[in-house]
């Protein structure tokens, strides 16, 4: 998808003046963050399991190369084809040839965020191949063309007004005056229109949560059970998967399993998980009889062994996004490509480069919770600040902010000029506001004082205070 | 250029330290991790943990002493919520394993779903106490679809089925298809592995739950303990 992470400040300005988001993501606070939090109070071997995931995607990475070709040599003994796209152009030229070679008209698509990174569904509409979103959420955007503002919840950013609004124009062949109020009648139209194209699709496209090296199988959760009509019912089965999704065997994916759900919607278990091995056997009475795995680079291995290794830990469950204040704030668009929150902060830039999405790695309080609530337990602050770090480096923050950080850094390794630099203004300020005890403006201040007033320095720096306190 | 695998691997290869030997040996031990506590009960106690996470996900149990008792308890589970009294079963568990013409009211079919059923019925594998998931294998005898397209799933699952973890799970699958093992890895596993932790869902709406969203509206187990 074509980026707008270069205007991130603005995308943010505009998300924060639209009362219809914000009423949409303040749902989120009450949400998913408290399920995940019960989900995990359930089960005390939470941790241990977060620590042991973590390890098993540690172990991986380092043996990557080994993995992949053994995911490969299972997918092919059980008659599915593994192909190795290196770029998002090389896996939309595949995933459209396998489509021709199948006669699709129709594909249908279960939620993958790398279809999203690659554009796919563009790609098969400008070749004459409709594609079918069918996560309710998914197929909701996708009648709006746009793009998921949440990775696991890709229409949070809607009320359920919006959602009659779309139906009711994207459904005109329906009688204009039906109700669509509740949720309930909404769900029961999408899925009405859906089931005739689950019926009549020739390919079903899904993504994978994990692959497993050790069975050549790709592992695929989902609540609604769409992603299973999506596999189960067309001739033809494409998964398409980044290379680290790679898992060595079932125990290793059960124990990812363990905490997928629960850090993503506090389920102690999506509702359905499935493990898909090779095509449909000879003697099944239904499944595809031809499964392709697309495994996509896309800019994974540049990530090995730089600061940003970790990043490929993550399991895309949400749970950074559902704790970041930011994110919160301003809801998944403003962040301007398919990921957001501060995985996405992370993530872009390695994807897209730091020139398009140098505002993301800002676009965070450091508040540290996403990485408390992480269960692949990735830094992301660290390697926010690497990215802010890179973008001093390579001369890319605004030269005000560069002075400003220079002059910073040279007052703070010099503390005697520090406290004498210091020393001054408060008591300047303690003298000013000895009466009100605050100020409702200060000079270049403006940014904290429009919102909220400064308290008054009581006088004396804390270092001197700190002196004196202690003569006796 | 040379072709994308032979790149992607090279670039792999020249950014990890790993030497083969662990990752192989992993591979063959497929070692089980932390095992949470919770599912490691007695007979009684397991089943009663397995019925209670389940219902906790909004699926329905119901036991039966035997197989013979299965098309009872389903017709009586199809009156109490006013449904229709026709079944598509898997071949599975066809006339020969449970006698489902003894009830009368029913009318049973075999085979694989076409979208217009409104009853579905498996045979499970296993169940799972630690999150009364059931663990459904595809097969001629089990088509995958009977769990997906109707609105309304029966499965059925012996009491000595259920295991506390799906760990237990892939032992048995391993060892039952054992026969099947390649020297190379894993021919054990069918076309479909599908674990099912309750009716289908979605949250997409206003984050309001919702059940049905493209698989059944509604899941019924009936375990059978003989």
């Amino acid at each position: 998808m074509e980026s707008t992470a270069g205007t991130f400040k603005e995308n943010a300005k505009q998300a924060l003046a639209d009362a219809k988001l914000r009423d949409a993501l303040a749902k989120l606070s009450d949400g998913f963050p408290v399920k995940r939090r019960d989900a995990a109070a359930r089960l005390p071997e939470f941790d241990d399991l977060c620590d042991q995931a973590k390890a098993i995607k540690e172990h991986v990475l380092e043996n990557l190369g080994f993995y992949l070709e053994a995911f490969e040599a299972r997918v092919t003994e059980a008659g599915g084809t593994v192909h190795w796209c290196r770029s998002a152009a090389e896996a939309r030229t595949t995933i459209l040839r396998i489509c021709k070679q199948a006669g699709a008209k129709t594909v249908t698509k279960s939620k993958s965020m790398i279809s999203e990174e690659i554009a796919i569904n563009e790609h098969l509409e400008t070749h004459d191949v409709e594609p079918v979103e069918t996560d309710l959420g998914e197929y909701i955007i996708q009648l709006r063309h746009e793009p998921p503002s949440h990775i696991i919840a890709p229409a949070i950013h809607l009320t359920k007004d919006q959602i009659a609004d779309t139906f009711r124009e994207k459904h005109s062949h329906l009688d204009a005056a039906r109700n669509l109020e509740e949720p309930e009648t909404l769900l029961e139209e999408a899925r009405g229109e859906l089931r005739r194209k689950f019926i009549a699709a020739d390919v079903g496209l899904t993504g994978a949560n994990m692959l497993v090296a050790e069975t050549g199988s790709i592992v695929l959760v989902t609540n609604e059970g769409n992603a299973d009509l999506t596999y189960s019912l067309p001739k033809t089965h494409i998964a398409i998967a980044s290379l680290e999704k790679i898992v060595p065997t079932l125990e290793d994916a059960t124990t990812i399993l363990r905490v997928l759900a629960r850090s993503a919607t506090g389920q102690d278990m999506s509702v359905y998980t499935t493990f898909c091995t090779g095509p449909k056997r000879a003697q099944d009475l239904d499944g595809p009889e031809d499964f392709h795995v697309v495994l996509l680079d896309n800019g994974r291995t540049k990530m090995l062994g730089t600061e940003f290794h970790d990043m490929l830990r993550c399991i895309r469950c949400g749970a950074c996004l559902n704790h970041c204040p930011i994110y919160k704030a301003v809801g998944g668009h403003a962040y301007g490509w398919v990921y957001s929150g501060p995985m996405g902060a992370v993530l872009i830039p390695n994807l897209i480069g730091l020139d398009e999405a140098h505002h993301l790695p800002n676009a965070s309080t450091l508040c540290g919770k996403c990485e408390e609530v992480c269960p692949m337990r990735i830094p992301l602050p660290r390697m926010l600040r690497s990215w802010r770090k890179k973008q001093f480096e390579q001369e890319k923050t605004s030269f005000v902010s560069r002075t400003a950080l220079k002059a910073w850094a040279a007052l703070a390794r010099r503390p005697w000029l520090y406290r004498l630099a210091v020393a001054a203004p408060i008591a300047v300020l303690a003298l000013l506001g000895r009466e009100k005890g605050r100020f409702r403006w200060l000079p270049l201040g403006g940014g904290w004082t429009s919102l909220r007033d400064m308290p008054a320095p009581e006088g004396g720096t804390f270092i001197s205070r700190w002196h004196k306190e202690r003569q006796p | 250029m040379s072709d994308a695998r032979t790149d992607i691997l090279a670039a792999v290869k020249a950014a990890t330290p790993g030497t083969d030997d662990e990752a192989r040996q992993r591979l063959a031990d497929h070692r089980a991790g932390v095992i949470p506590a919770r599912g490691r009960l007695g007979d009684k106690a397991r089943v009663d943990l397995f019925i209670r996470e389940a219902e906790r996900v909004n699926a329905t149990v119901a036991r039966a002493s035997s197989m013979a008792g299965v098309p009872r308890e389903v017709a009586r589970f199809l009156a109490k919520n006013n449904l229709p009294m026709n079944l598509k079963i898997a071949p599975d568990i066809s006339g020969k394993t449970i006698p489902w013409t003894e009830q009368t009211l029913l009318s049973v079919e075999e085979g694989r779903a076409d979208g217009s059923e409104t009853a579905g019925v498996s045979r499970a594998f296993a169940g799972v106490a630690e999150t009364g998931t059931l663990v459904l294998l595809s097969g001629p005898g089990n088509p995958t679809t009977l769990s997906f397209l109707p609105p309304t799933h029966v499965v059925v699952v012996a009491a000595s089925e259920i295991a506390g973890d799906y760990e237990q799970i892939w032992g048995r699958l391993r060892a039952e298809n054992a026969d099947e093992e390649s020297e190379a890895g894993a021919r054990f596993m069918p076309r479909n592995v599908n674990w099912i932790t309750g009716p289908s869902r979605t949250a997409d709406i206003e984050q309001t739950l919702l059940l049905g969203a493209h698989g059944p509206q509604r899941l019924h187990i009936v375990i059978v303990d003989e």
